[in-house]
């Protein structure tokens, strides 16, 4: 296994060098551009001036190199000077990733909004998890009850219906209509007692629900096809003859063994959670990752898109591995050796 | 007892007499940008969100007020030639600031920080978007503490370009010394929290997401301003921008609403709060391709080499399409309270706006018809007009935006009524207003018959904006495709009247002359006006002060702004 691990962590990366590049070949491809957004009365020559003020005067080998020494050799040596507070060589000087439309390190625009992300859409998949797996469970057991049609026809609604329009829905009848929740997150808000934490509850509760509905319906559905794929194996009979009661022939043996690919599958899962939901945090205004991503894209940010999207890449190949570790670990006939 | 005793000596004080206004007194502000502010520093980013976002903070010299006129900020009075501020030969132009003034540190506001604000945006290697502001400075002297002097190398008829409006604010030399040229960019501390002389000092700022501001406690007036802290929140879209305001009333101010008016109509009825509008200098308006735009001419598309328009060089056609629009439904249907009807694409101040174009309010299908056929354009087999084998078939384009596709549609449907093909096509804003030159589908390459956008200038004062007509501004391969002559127009008379222009001083002669251009460009139909676009914003019923104008930022009174008791 530790072998396995070594193996696929070197082979990530070239792998990822690879995905660097093409995002940058891409995104310079792009037929975008930083000024583009400007009012028009900005003449042409001021607008040539601020492409050369951010680097686009030179030829693209010299740029990407440029954000790979920014990113794999200043970023971190910015991140442990901080981290241990000492200074190493000529700290003052070394150029970071910066942000074309904020002129500021990208990388502090990425800490400073992980909070709200993870919270956010951390909460929200614990929460779709706990709400898929009883369902899953009690849907495949009571296979084509009137529980499971139910669960079916919901899940099917919060998998079909986008979020733009359930965020939509929520914000006009508890917002608008009984007022009771805020529709706009305050990303100043700082839980100090517990009214403080009451309003923090009240205005993450539509957007963590809305997208918890969205998780919860996406797992429900594996669960419940996992379940019902190890109900009809031979071992559930062998449990049953042996006179195990029903309960623990469902929660120990079949549970455990329907989790493997679902385990996997919540692994994998995870990255999304880093990416933030870019439609959810528009629309309710949480201003996390998903919207950071968006607003680079829109102005042409160059490398905040780059930045971001390689630290998604980054982390994709991660949890794949996490994810196969885990299944190797989780199901003992699965041996990587 | 004691406590009681104090609550009625203050509740009297309060009640005896004309109340007193006091800062800070009217709690929090909340205001929504629906494009969230990126950095505070206006001479780094010339998105208008975040220029109004530092407009709370740091001040020009004077600005715009709600009817276009100059009003003094950092001065006593505006510099004219009359009162000897502006010199006779124009060539200069000297500020004395008030007396007093301190930035919101404590520290004196002196005629260094003025000319070190010049110096840091002429600044070659800064990449400044406010340069144009100091188009032909020569040098900006410092006369004494509080005087300062600006020397131009022409004679400027029109010398309020730098320092005046929001896009031209003072910034604490002490605070940016070390941030000149390639260094602007790294200076994030200053960059997101400029130290100013307005209303408000940031307290926190993270960027693409919100803004919070603390009254300033050095403010010029004691007071000013009402509310204690601001709060400018952004992200999201505009309609929904319009519903916290107009329909849950969690905020107080929503900017920039470009909402279908059905919606807006329908969200303001929720009583809430008021939509309001102001007019500027925008025109939305149809561009004419005068030059060939056929892909068969390769390197020559839309240029002057490639020869005129097949049909759009003859009056008649262009006159036709004209006259065909229905303004004012376009009007109803797309902008609502945001615009109206123009026939100029010069539509304001009041003393430049022409009033010899005013026939195409109103639309005749007929006369249209008619002057196609006099000029020999009949309709062939399939409906379609043409003379000696050249089709009417119009390729139109314009950026993405829900409001422009229906605009696009309309005109398209009144078009092919007259007997004119259309073909419609729109491109993402980045792309179509980006200039990369890679790219076919920028504005300036037009390679197109007819395209639809946009503009308008900052300031009052129209010299450069219809300096954009000249012959010399033509875009071509030759100047990177650069220039702001969409239409490809080439009057030799226009460029003579601009000319004449740069070195009119007296307002009236410089009336007369922008008027006569814009005539000359809306009687040789280069470009088609359609509407005159207003902002429209929202602000909560129990909001007074208000004074929103499109000529300077929609916050130029934020100091003014108060609680209705």
């Amino acid at each position: 296994m530790f072998n396995y691990t070594i193996r696929r962590l070197l082979f990530a990366i070239p792998t990822l060098f690879v995905i660097s590049f093409l995002i940058f070949a891409i995104l310079d491809l792009a037929p975008n551009d930083p000024t583009g957004n400007l009012p028009l009365t900005i003449p042409p020559e001021v607008r040539e001036n601020i492409r050369i003020s951010l680097g686009l005067g030179e030829p693209f080998p010299i740029r990407y190199l440029k954000w790979c020494q920014q990113f794999f050799i200043n970023e971190p040596l910015n991140l442990i000077e901080q981290w241990f507070d000492i200074s190493i060589g000529d700290s003052e000087n070394r150029l970071r990733v910066q942000s074309w439309a904020t002129r500021s390190p990208v990388v502090d625009l990425i800490v400073e909004r992980l909070p709200q992300t993870l919270w956010v859409l951390g909460l929200s998949y614990v929460i779709g998890i706990l709400i898929a797996i009883p369902i899953g469970v009690i849907s495949a057991y009571k296979q084509y009850s009137i529980f499971d049609q139910i669960g079916t026809f919901i899940s099917m609604v919060g998998f079909s219906v986008p979020t733009f329009f359930t965020g939509l829905v929520c914000i006009v009848f508890f917002s608008s209509t009984l007022g009771w929740f805020p529709s706009i997150y305050d990303t100043t808000h700082e839980v100090t007692d517990l009214a403080s934490f009451w309003f923090q509850v009240k205005q993450m509760i539509m957007p963590v629900m809305v997208l918890a509905l969205f998780n919860a319906s996406q797992l429900s559905r594996f669960m419940r096809a996992s379940m019902l794929d190890n109900l009809s194996q031979d071992y559930v009979r062998t449990a049953r003859a042996k006179g195990l009661k029903e309960r623990s022939v469902l929660l120990i043996h079949v549970l455990r063994n329907s989790l493997i690919p679902v385990v996997t599958v919540i692994a994998l899962g995870l990255p999304q959670i880093f990416a933030g939901a870019i439609i959810t945090e528009q629309i309710f205004r949480v201003n996390g990752l998903g919207q950071l991503l968006i607003i680079g894209i829109q102005g042409a940010d160059i490398p905040l898109v780059q930045t971001l999207t390689f630290i998604f890449a980054v982390l994709i190949v991660l949890f794949n591995l996490i994810a196969d570790i885990l299944y190797g670990m989780l199901d003992p006939r699965i041996r990587y050796e | 007892m004691k406590k009681a005793l104090l609550c009625t000596a203050v509740a009297a004080g309060l009640f005896a007499g004309p109340a007193m206004a006091e800062r800070g007194t009217d709690g929090q502000l909340k205001i929504l940008y629906w494009q969230a502010v990126s950095i505070l520093n206006p001479f780094l980013s010339s998105g208008t969100k975040d220029i109004e976002a530092a407009s709370a903070v740091i001040e020009p010299l004077a600005k715009y007020n709600e009817k276009g006129n100059m009003v003094a900020i950092l001065v006593d009075e505006i510099p004219t030639v009359e009162n000897g501020g502006v010199s006779e030969d124009l060539k200069s132009i000297t500020w004395k600031l008030s007396d007093g003034l301190v930035w919101s540190d404590g520290t004196k506001v002196t005629s260094a920080d003025v000319a070190f604000t010049a110096a840091y945006c002429m600044h070659p290697e800064g990449g400044c978007a406010q340069v144009s502001n100091f188009t032909d400075v020569e040098s900006v002297e410092e006369i004494d503490e509080s005087t300062v002097k600006v020397n131009f190398s022409v004679a400027k008829p029109f010398p309020y370009g730098p320092f005046v409006g929001t896009q031209s604010p003072i910034l604490n030399k002490a605070q940016f010394a070390d941030c000149m040229g390639a260094k602007a960019p790294e200076c994030t501390d200053a960059n997101f929290g400029p130290i100013g002389t307005g209303p408000f000092m940031v307290s926190e700022f993270k960027a693409n997401d919100v803004v919070s501001y603390v009254a300033n406690p050095n403010y010029r007036d004691p007071a000013k301003p009402a509310f204690a802290s601001v709060i400018l929140k952004g992200g999201g879209d505009a309609a929904s921008a319009a519903r916290s305001v107009l329909e849950t009333g969690e905020f107080d101010y929503a900017w920039n609403l470009q909402v279908e008016p059905e919606i807006l109509n329908q969200m303001a009825s929720a009583g809430k709060g008021k939509v309001v509008s102001s007019y500027g200098t925008s025109v939305e308006r149809l561009m004419v391709n005068l030059s060939n735009p056929d892909p068969a001419l390769g390197d020559k598309r839309s240029t002057l080499e490639g020869g005129p328009h097949p049909f759009l060089s003859d009056i008649a056609v262009r006159k036709a399409l004209s006259l065909a629009i229905d303004r004012q439904t376009l009007v109803d249907v797309g902008y609502g309270s945001a615009g109206q009807v123009t026939c100029n694409v010069l539509p304001a101040p009041e003393i430049y706006a022409s009033t010899a174009n005013d026939a195409c309010k109103t639309q005749d299908m007929d006369a249209a018809k008619k002057l196609l056929d006099d000029a020999g354009w009949v309709p062939g087999g399939d409906g379609i007009r043409a003379k000696d084998g050249v089709r009417l078939s119009i390729l139109y384009q314009t950026s993405t935006n829900s409001v422009r596709q229906a605009t696009q549609a309309i005109i398209k449907q009144w078009w092919s009524e007259l007997g004119i093909e259309t073909e419609l096509r729109n491109i993402d804003g980045g792309v179509f207003f980006g200039g990369d030159q890679s790219s076919p589908d920028t504005f300036q390459k037009f390679f197109a018959d007819i395209e639809m956008y946009t503009n308008n200038f900052d300031g009052t004062d129209p010299e450069k904006y219809m300096a954009n007509w000249l012959c010399s501004d033509i875009p071509s391969p030759a100047d990177q495709w650069l220039g702001s002559n969409m239409p490809r127009y080439c009057n030799p008379e226009y460029d003579a009247l601009v000319a004449k222009m740069g070195s009119t001083a007296k307002l009236e002669d410089r009336a007369a002359l922008a008027k006569q251009m814009n005539d000359m460009l809306m009687q040789d139909v280069a470009i088609i006006p359609l509407i005159h676009r207003g902002g429209v914003s929202a602000h909560a019923n129990s909001l007074e002060g208000v004074k929103m104008t499109d000529w300077d930022s929609e916050l130029w009174n934020i100091a003014d702004w108060k609680r209705a008791k």
